[in-house]
């Protein structure tokens, strides 16, 4: 059985409690940030386990690969607390589960995968990724599962990501490029965290899309236009992969402006805070992170996930600014689409 | 009977009958007759009933069946997975009709004519091509394209009008291209939608076999109906030869001003083909080309584009005319629609449908207020 | 018979009467699982004065009269019991006279629901009606006439207390009006202030009389809409989740689907409620009012709102919504149909589970789809199968399965909707017998000879 690899003396000799201290929506010091993780770790109840709203930040925030995320939702399921309400975290089960009407493009060594989301297979149209395509996957049957650490569930990540994953090794593929942020965090991030072995080498698209780019080089035509980037929560899994984001804007020549809630500071879309808690915290959360991206006069919102997309696209729209896709806003800077 | 699988599922909830905003009825048999029968809901339910023996064949059966104009109102709007298959279905009844040898006496002239001259009218086939006598039309002798005419246009009086029109001003556009002249063969179309698959088979071979044989690389069709058959029924062409109907090398032209054009003021409605737009998505070459044109004002009938109300002449009913006349036959309403937008002249881009709302307008009594010209027509007024 | 059918010609012409087989069978039946009856006639009227006449006649023949819509009930109340003349209103299809600032409009016998929303959206765009999710073709008048349910019901009740006015055709041929018109010029109300004569027709499947024009009232139509979908696991939950929906004013339509299929929808309850506003803050506060009032399901983990997947949304927003006559197809089979009682909200977990229940008894697949009527006073609860029409067995099963779901609602305080012929006969059976006797006593006074659709609302 998979079990999460977590060393409670690292939270015990940690120098910051950075997990707990950094988390924008609960209120804790170093003191009071290790008290609680050990806590956790020892099975005990916490409020956290309570409060947390799963915007996976920690997961960042922690130096030192421990995984306070991933444990806060391992003790969650093991004491019943849910998240989400019932009927929605057994609905997006449902969703996940495969059903075998996957789709298989010209499969090779190195394979885009879409994992069920349709935005993505529309994505990959195009020149930026015509030296690989047609070689794709699309299907629950390659769907990394890792959004059920939202609804407190790993026990269902366990069962279905080895299948996944064999479903991958099955194709005898090498490289995977993953068309979603939060399915290279599964591979790099919570497949490790679980001692679950991953035998081929996820890419980040971020990091094929730069060097595509580079290969590209002369088609650029730099946009010359403002930008704020929307992080998603799954980008926390993947924080090396983060200065992708300016590289890439870098050689587009898009100006990506400096705001308040970037980087570590980034806010999530919001759309799973309301499923969660309400009304309140989602449009106190969407109206700040969107009061941001005008204050700083951005003309475009761009998104790196159709979740998030889905969530604000229509809301920056509402304040003037165009919502659009980094693969999108790519594409337009070779003159296509 | 093909398609047999598919006729139980018709719900009969009457969505084919509409326009895509509801607006108005825009199958043109329902709208005429009225009864359910007429609509494409009462055809599925009556094929349906004949093939399991409830109802016989009847000539009342047969006037349902072909009274259909194949218009396609119908698969744009039904709501079901299987809507492409609507006029196919219908097609495959009339299919049936045939091969058992119980089909109205129009529908069977028609198809013992073009089996034995060739063409509809009973008119030599040596006689083809006179149409273009006069003009600087010439026969095709490896031009850039051929200009293929088809039996309406080679032989009906308002539609040799068009015919010329429209090949002088592909010559003065400076277009390679020439025509078959007698050896034209008919294009078969509507020998296929009347359900005659193998008189259909040979024509289609017959064609494919001449064409290739003449070298053709690209044709242009004066009548969307042939258009029609090039495009989607004749697989011995598929990815051999281009398809083009004559409005889709023109707006190109005319928009580049390649065609020098005057001021021509006028106020101008376009009918939209069924077997240019919604069987073959073309809605915009004609529109194009009108607006190009300085002086031209285009105002829409609320029914345009897909949501196009037939002239009621497929199907072969501009042969047949099982769809028949009266107060609401579809050509009727269709000018009263075209009368309503205040315009004077109803711009069309198929011969059929030239002829069709012609005798609309004189049955309507309008001919000091509406004047039905093809585009070309209305492009040789504008020469400059 | 061949008397009438020269007399029905010389009223309507030769090219709108009709007795061949075609017509007769088209017209013998209605896609849902009634049997088959044939019409002895089928005639296609334009003015009430040729309705006028078709009465006149059929009373001196002593021939039955049923009038028809679209006939997308589907519980067979177009399907002529006794045979004699279909009358296919679809040909009466104006739109009469608009009232822009008393918010109401006159349309004929035939016109449909789908044109009144066209005409609206084009000349009068603040303005809007109370659609059903039948076809787009469902007449304006069959639907009142059943007492039929839209998207403005939750706020307005059933679509036939929207009605402001009635011409009816009695079983004697006289043109009657009903309401403010039969003294006023206005059509503002189809009864108060005077005694309300419209419960004589309304509901009564034209067994008293045929509607020729209906005065509908209009409603506030905002720019905006969407909608917000609230999924819980507890059926028992529901009734206390409209409550507090209904308690806010807030919302447009209610409605609550669940299904098996697809697989997004399993297991749970989906309560979808629609929210309008013509701005951006009006529609920002009805939804935080909405999502305010479920607070404590939310706290208690009971349910929550969903993401609306974005290819979900339009699916959802377009009226009448083509994906419920889609469900039709569900089986490949074109077919489908549904009891529909009107039920107190509070029985919604006993429905459910019925559904649920018959669905696996016979091997069905359903969907049990509720809509909110009033602020909650009652529910339209269907219990909806869909069938193949090639499948005689699965017809059969779903016949009895809606069998046992007929008997079922009765005893739990429900009464049936659009009733089939059957349905009809267990309600009278059950009924008060003093309204029993008022009901008949009305229909024999004003129809005789019993030709207004018999079969339908007999009292023996």
């Amino acid at each position: 059985m998979y079990q999460l690899k977590f060393d409670e003396n690292l939270c015990k000799t940690c120098p910051t409690g950075d997990c707990l201290v950094k988390c924008q929506y609960m209120d804790l010091d170093k003191n009071e940030a290790i008290e609680e993780m050990v806590k956790i770790s020892k099975g005990e109840d916490s409020f956290v386990l309570h409060d947390c709203v799963t915007c996976y930040g920690c997961e960042e925030y922690c130096k030192r690969g421990n995984h306070p995320f991933y444990l806060i939702t391992e003790r969650r399921q093991e004491k019943g607390i849910l998240t989400t309400p019932r009927a929605i975290t057994k609905q997006w089960i449902n969703i996940g589960e495969p059903r075998g009407k996957f789709k298989l493009g010209d499969i090779t060594k190195k394979i885009l995968s879409c994992g069920f989301m349709p935005e993505l297979v529309q994505l990959t149209r195009g020149r930026l990724f015509d030296d690989v395509m047609p070689s794709y996957v699309f299907g629950q049957e390659f769907f990394c599962n890792v959004v059920y650490i939202h609804f407190a569930n790993t026990s269902i990540i366990k069962e279905r990501l080895p299948m996944v994953i064999d479903n991958f090794k099955k194709l005898g593929v090498e490289e995977v490029v993953c068309m979603h942020d939060e399915c290279y965090g599964a591979f790099a991030s919570l497949a490790p965290a679980y001692g679950m072995e991953v035998p081929f080498k996820p890419i980040h698209y971020f990091e094929y899309l730069y060097n595509r780019l580079i290969e590209l080089k002369n088609e650029i035509k730099p946009l010359n236009v403002t930008v704020a980037y929307q992080r998603p929560c799954s980008s926390r899994l993947s924080s090396d992969k983060h200065h992708f984001v300016a590289d890439i804007m870098q050689l587009i020549g898009i100006d990506l402006v400096e705001r308040t809630y970037q980087n570590e500071n980034a806010l999530c879309c919001g759309d799973i805070l309301g499923m969660l808690t309400g009304y309140d915290l989602r449009y106190d959360v969407q109206r700040r992170n969107i009061d941001d991206i005008v204050e700083h006069s951005a003309e475009y919102c761009v998104f790196n996930c159709s979740a998030c997309q889905n969530a604000l696209a229509t809301k920056v729209a509402k304040r003037g600014i165009k919502p659009i896709h980094i693969i999108d806003l790519c594409k337009m800077a070779i003159g296509e689409k | 009977m093909k398609y047999e699988e598919i006729v139980h599922r018709c719900f009969r909830c009457g969505y084919c009958k509409f326009t895509s905003d509801y607006y108005d009825f825009n199958c043109p048999s329902y709208r005429k007759f009225f009864f359910e029968s007429y609509a494409p809901g009462g055809r599925m339910w009556l094929i349906r009933a004949w093939l399991n023996d409830e109802i016989k064949n009847s000539n009342h059966l047969q006037e349902i069946l072909f009274s259909c104009a194949t218009c396609a109102n119908c698969v744009e709007h039904c709501v079901f997975t299987f809507s492409d298959d609507l006029v196919n279905i219908f097609i495959a009844a009339r299919e049936e009709m045939v091969n058992k040898g119980i089909i109205p006496p129009p529908v069977r002239d028609y198809l013992k004519n073009i089996n034995i001259s060739g063409n509809p009218y009973k008119e030599p086939a040596e006689e083809r091509g006179k149409w273009a006598d006069g003009t600087a039309i010439q026969l095709y002798d490896d031009q850039e394209y051929l200009f293929y005419i088809g039996c309406v246009g080679s032989y009906d009086e308002r539609a040799k009008k068009i015919a010329r029109a429209v090949g002088n001003i592909l010559i003065q556009a400076g277009v390679s291209m020439g025509i078959l002249g007698n050896r034209e063969l008919c294009d078969g179309n509507e020998v296929r939608t009347l359900g005659e698959m193998g008189l259909f088979q040979y024509l289609a071979e017959q064609n494919t076999t001449l064409f290739k044989e003449l070298g053709v690389k690209k044709i242009i069709t004066l009548d969307p109906h042939a258009f029609n058959a090039f495009n989607k029924d004749y697989p011995g062409l598929e990815g051999e030869i281009e398809i083009y109907h004559y409005t889709q090398i023109l707006a190109p032209l005319i928009q580049s001003k390649k065609i020098p054009l005057k001021e021509y003021k006028a106020a101008i409605t376009y009918h939209d083909p069924c077997y240019l737009g919604r069987h073959n998505e073309e809605y915009e070459a004609s529109r194009t080309i009108l607006a190009s044109i300085p002086g031209v004002e285009l105002i829409e009938m609320d029914q345009n584009r897909e949501n196009a109300f037939c002239c009621g002449g497929g199907g072969g009913n501009f042969f047949t005319d099982i769809l028949g006349g009266g107060n609401d036959s579809p050509n009727r309403i269709r000018v009263r629609q075209a009368l309503d937008t205040g315009v004077q002249i109803i711009a069309v881009a198929c011969p059929q449908c030239a002829k069709t709302l012609d005798d609309a307008v004189k049955t309507e009594e309008l001919e000091d207020k509406l004047e039905v010209l093809d585009v070309a027509e209305i492009v040789s007024r504008a020469l400059a | 018979m061949r008397d009438i059918r020269l007399s029905l010609a010389e009223i309507v012409g030769e090219d709108y009467v009709s007795n061949r087989e075609e017509e007769a069978y088209f017209y013998a039946r209605d896609p849902g699982l009634m049997p088959a009856h044939e019409p002895d006639y089928v005639i296609v009227p334009k003015t009430t004065e040729e309705i006028q006449k078709i009465v006149r006649l059929a009373n001196k023949e002593k021939v039955p009269i049923v009038p028809m819509g679209a006939g997308m009930a589907l519980t067979g109340l177009v399907i002529p019991i006794k045979g004699g003349i279909v009358i296919d209103m679809k040909r009466m299809n104006k739109i009469v006279e608009m009232n822009e600032k008393a918010r109401y409009v006159i349309v004929e016998g035939g016109t449909s629901h789908g044109a009144l929303k066209s005409y609206l959206e084009k000349n009068y765009p603040r303005l809007r009606h109370s659609i059903p999710d039948s076809p787009a073709t469902a007449t304006i008048a069959a639907n009142v006439m059943i007492h039929g349910q839209g998207r403005l019901t939750q706020q307005y009740g059933f679509n036939s207390d929207m009605v402001s006015g009635l011409e009816i055709v009695l079983p004697s041929g006289e043109i009657c009006k009903i309401g403010s018109c039969s003294i006023s010029k206005e059509w503002f109300s189809k009864g108060a202030p005077l005694p309300d004569l419209s419960g004589l027709f309304l509901g009564w499947f034209g067994a008293t009389g045929i509607i020729t024009k209906v005065a509908l009232k209009l409603y506030p139509r905002k720019k905006m809409r969407d909608v917000e979908i609230f999924v819980t696991d507890r059926d028992d939950l529901v009734p206390d989740i409209v409550y507090e929906l209904t308690h806010t004013e807030m919302a447009e339509d209610i409605v609550i689907f669940s299904q098996p299929k697809p697989l997004i929808f399993k297991d749970n309850h989906h309560i979808t409620i629609f929210i309008t506003g013509d701005t951006d803050e009006e529609l920002e506060f009805k939804r935080k009012m909405i999502w305010n009032a479920l607070d404590g399901f939310i706290k208690s983990k009971d349910g929550g709102f969903m993401s609306v997947p974005p290819v979900m949304k339009p699916t959802l927003l377009e009226m009448p919504q083509q994906s419920v006559s889609r469900f039709a197809d569900v089986k490949r089979g074109g077919g489908f149909e549904y009891s529909g009682p009107i039920i107190l909200v509070e029985k919604y977990p006993e429905c459910s589970r019925k559904v649920e229940e018959l669905s696996s008894k016979y091997d069905l697949g359903y969907s049990g789809m509720a809509r909110i009527i009033g602020r909650g006073h009652c529910m339209m609860y269907g219990f909806a199968f869909t069938f193949n029409r090639a499948d005689p067995d699965m017809m059969d099963r779903v016949r009895k399965a809606l069998h046992e779901a007929s008997d079922y609602v009765l005893e739990i305080g429900g009464v049936f909707w659009k009733a089939t012929v059957d349905e009809q006969r267990l309600a009278i059976e059950r009924m008060d017998p003093n309204t029993r006797n008022l009901m008949k006593m009305i229909k024999n006074k004003l129809d005789p000879n019993g030709i207004m659709n018999p079969g339908n609302w007999e009292v023996n």
